[in-house]
C-alpha cells in the first residue's frame, strides 16, 4: 500500500488520472538503445520485435537513455514498462526484472547508456518528484559487448526474444477483468 | 611536505564516461590528466563508403544530448561540397531546430547536473527533495525543446525529418500555434532561470583563454560564420584543418585539438557569448547585465549562467522565427552530389563541432573527419585544473575530488561524442 498519508490534495498520484484504468489505457513500452552500441541495441531489438506485433494494447516509444526525456516519456502514462541493456556480473543474456515500485534501482546498473543522467537517475527523480506512474516494470537484458559496431551477441538476440514474449505476456495479463 | 595522487574514477554527472588524475607532490600539482579512453573513430570509418544522404542519420547517433548538431554539421558540410545553398525559411527552421537543441541540452546541464555542485548535492536527485520547484521547471523548459525538435526533427529522440537540402516535410504555420503559447511562458521562466543561476556562490576564478567560436555578420552563431578568436583568428570553415591540428596523447583514446603554433583553445558557450554578446537579442542582453556578468566571461563556473542566458536567447529566438514563419512552396532543395570535398562548423550545445566529407562523384563518401567540441576543451580543462588544484590543495580528499569535478562539469564534457565510456576515476594516495 502506498500513499494512505498523503494529503488528498497534494501529489498527483492521489486522484485517479482518467485513463488511469489498466484495461483502458494502452501499456508504454519504452525501448532504450543505441544502434551503434554493440549490445546496448538490446532494448532497440526488442522494440522491432513488439513492432511486428503491433496492438492497441500497448504503444512503443524508442529512447536514448537520456534522463529527462524518459521522464516525459512516460509522464501520462499509468503503466510502464522499460528495456534496456545492462551491465551486472551475470552472464551475457540473462534477464533481469525490476519493479520500480517495490525496488530502488542501482546507479550503475545502467552503466552503459552513455548518459551520466540516465534511467536509474530518472526513476530516482521522478520517485522524489512523485512522477512515477502507477505500475513500472524494468527489464534489463544482460550485455556482452558495448563496443562500436551495429550487430547483437547471439546472446542478447536470444534474450531480446525471450523479452520481447515476456513484455507481450505482461501486457495481456494486464488486461484481464478481474486483476487483482 | 604531502605527496599524493588524485585519481577521479568516474566523473559523475559527465556524459558517458572518463577518468581525472591529478598528482601532487610537496604542496604543488606536478601532473594533470584528463583520461579519455576507447577509440573514437568509429563512426568516422562506419561513413566511409555510406551515401552522402546517410550522413546526417548516421552521426546524429554519435550524441543521445546533441543528435541535431550532427546532423547540421553534415548537411551543412555536404552542402559546401555540393555548391547548395538553403536560404529563407529553410534556414530559418535550421536555427529553429537547433534552438531547441540548445534548450534541452543546456537546460538539463543546469539544472540536472551542473546547479547540484554549487548548492552542495551529490546529485539532482537530492537537490529535487529540496529544491522540487526548479527541477520542476527546469523539466518543463527542457519539454519545450524537446516539443521544438520532435515537432521539426519528426520524433524527439535522434530527429528524421532533416536531410541534406532542407527537410523531407516542413510543418505548416498553424503547427506551431499550440507551441508558441508555451515558448512564450517558457521565455519569461528562462529570465527568472538566469535569475537564479546568478545567485549561485561562484569560486573567483579566471583564465585568459583564447576563445574560438563562429561569428555571423548579424546573428548569434548556430549553422554559420566564421570561426574566430580573441586573439586574431578569423578563418572559413573550410581552412580549420590548417589552422586547427589533432594531437594524439598517450593517456587519453581522444586526439587533443590545438591552434597550430599557439596551443589550447576554448569552445562553448562562454566563447560563444563572450565573442557574440552583440548579436544576442535584447532581451538576453539584458538578462546578462542584470546577473552581473560583463560581455566577456572568463570564469567558467560563471559559465552556468552563460548557459541560462543561451538558454533565454533560444527561447526569444524560437519566438521570433515562429512569428515570421511561412510554410515554404518545398520542404527541401534540389541537391545534385559530385565530386568534391565540403567543410562545415555549427555551434552544438557545447561549441563548434567541425565536419568534413570526400565524396565521390557517386555520391559516395570516401572519407570523412568530425571533431566534437570536448576533445577541442580537453587540454583547456586540463589546465584549468593546473591552476585551481592550488587553491584547495588542503581541503580533505572528498572535498577536492568534488571541486575538481566540478571544474571538468563547467565543460558540459559530452564525452560520448568526443569517445564513448570516458570513465572518470579519483583516487588519492598520501
Amino acid at each position: 500500500m502506498k500513499d494512505e498519508n498523503k494529503s488528498p490534495v497534494s501529489g498527483s498520484s492521489f486522484i485517479p488520472h482518467p485513463s488511469s484504468f489498466p484495461n483502458r489505457a494502452p501499456a508504454y513500452v519504452i525501448c532504450i538503445g543505441n544502434p551503434y552500441r554493440g549490445d546496448d541495441a538490446a532494448g532497440l531489438r526488442v522494440a522491432r520485435l513488439l513492432k511486428e506485433k503491433a496492438s492497441r494494447d500497448f504503444k512503443i516509444i524508442e529512447a536514448s537513455g537520456e534522463g529527462a526525456a524518459l521522464i516525459e516519456a512516460w509522464a501520462d502514462a499509468v503503466r510502464v514498462i522499460i528495456v534496456d541493456a545492462v551491465v551486472s556480473s551475470a552472464e551475457p543474456g540473462t534477464v533481469h526484472r525490476l519493479d520500480v515500485q517495490s525496488q530502488s534501482v542501482p546507479q550503475g546498473f545502467f552503466r552503459y547508456s552513455t548518459h551520466a543522467f540516465g534511467l536509474a537517475e530518472a526513476i530516482e527523480l521522478a520517485r522524489a518528484l512523485d512522477r512515477l506512474p502507477a505500475s513500472m516494470i524494468v527489464y534489463g537484458i544482460e550485455g556482452k559487448s558495448f563496443d562500436a559496431g551495429d550487430a547483437l551477441s547471439e546472446e542478447v538476440e536470444r534474450a531480446a526474444r525471450e523479452v520481447a514474449e515476456r513484455v507481450l505476456r505482461e501486457v495481456e495479463t494486464d488486461r484481464r477483468p478481474n486483476r487483482s | 611536505m604531502k605527496n599524493k595522487t588524485i585519481k577521479v574514477g568516474y566523473l559523475a554527472r559527465v556524459e558517458g564516461e572518463g577518468a581525472l588524475y591529478i598528482k601532487v607532490k610537496g604542496g604543488r600539482v606536478t601532473d594533470v590528466k584528463l583520461k579519455i579512453f576507447e577509440p573514437p573513430r568509429f563512426f568516422e570509418a562506419f561513413l566511409r563508403g555510406r551515401d552522402f544522404a546517410e550522413a546526417p542519420d548516421i552521426t546524429a547517433r554519435i550524441c543521445g544530448i546533441c543528435p541535431v548538431a550532427y546532423q547540421m554539421s553534415a548537411v551543412h558540410a555536404m552542402e559546401d561540397a555540393f555548391g547548395v545553398k538553403v536560404e529563407g525559411q529553410l534556414r530559418a527552421l535550421r536555427r529553429l531546430l537547433y534552438c531547441g537543441e540548445w534548450i534541452e541540452s543546456h537546460v538539463l546541464h543546469i539544472a540536472m547536473l551542473h546547479a547540484p555542485d554549487f548548492l552542495g548535492y551529490q546529485d539532482a536527485i537530492g537537490m529535487a527533495k529540496d529544491h522540487p520547484e526548479i527541477v520542476e521547471t527546469a523539466l518543463k523548459l527542457k519539454k519545450t525543446g524537446n516539443e521544438i525538435v520532435s515537432l521539426l526533427g519528426g520524433r524527439e529522440i535522434h530527429p528524421i525529418n532533416v536531410r541534406v537540402g532542407g527537410f523531407y516535410k516542413a510543418p505548416a504555420k498553424r503547427d506551431f500555434a499550440p507551441l508558441l503559447e508555451r515558448l512564450k511562458w517558457a521565455r519569461d521562466r528562462g529570465r527568472e532561470l538566469v535569475r537564479w543561476t546568478a545567485r549561485l556562490p561562484f569560486p573567483d576564478f579566471e583564465r585568459d583563454y583564447e576563445f574560438v567560436a563562429l561569428r555571423h555578420p548579424d546573428e548569434y552563431p548556430f549553422n554559420e560564420g566564421r570561426l574566430v578568436s580573441n586573439k586574431g583568428l578569423d578563418i572559413s570553415p573550410r581552412d580549420y584543418d590548417d589552422t586547427f591540428v589533432e594531437e594524439h596523447v598517450e593517456h587519453s583514446n581522444a586526439l587533443h585539438s590545438v591552434i597550430a603554433g599557439r596551443g589550447e583553445y576554448f569552445v562553448g558557450p562562454m566563447a560563444r557569448y563572450s565573442l557574440n554578446f552583440d548579436r544576442l537579442s535584447a532581451l538576453a542582453q539584458e538578462a546578462a547585465r542584470e546577473a552581473g556578468i560583463s560581455p566577456v566571461c572568463r570564469n567558467p563556473f560563471q559559465s552556468i549562467i552563460v548557459r541560462s542566458v543561451e538558454v533565454l536567447y533560444a527561447f526569444d529566438e524560437a519566438i521570433r522565427i515562429i512569428e515570421a514563419y511561412e510554410m515554404p512552396d518545398r520542404p527541401s532543395v534540389e541537391v545534385r552530389p559530385r565530386a568534391g570535398t565540403g567543410y562545415s562548423c555549427t555551434e552544438a550545445p557545447r561549441g563548434s563541432l567541425y565536419h568534413r566529407y570526400q565524396i565521390d562523384d557517386g555520391g559516395m563518401i570516401v572519407d570523412t573527419k568530425i571533431v566534437p567540441p570536448t576533445s577541442q576543451n580537453q587540454k583547456t580543462i586540463e589546465s584549468d585544473l593546473w591552476q585551481f588544484v592550488p587553491d584547495y590543495i588542503d581541503l580533505p580528499d572528498t572535498d577536492l575530488k568534488w571541486k575538481c569535478e566540478q571544474a571538468v562539469r563547467n565543460y558540459d564534457p559530452c564525452i560520448s561524442c568526443a569517445t564513448h565510456f570516458l570513465r572518470l576515476e579519483v583516487e588519492r594516495e598520501q
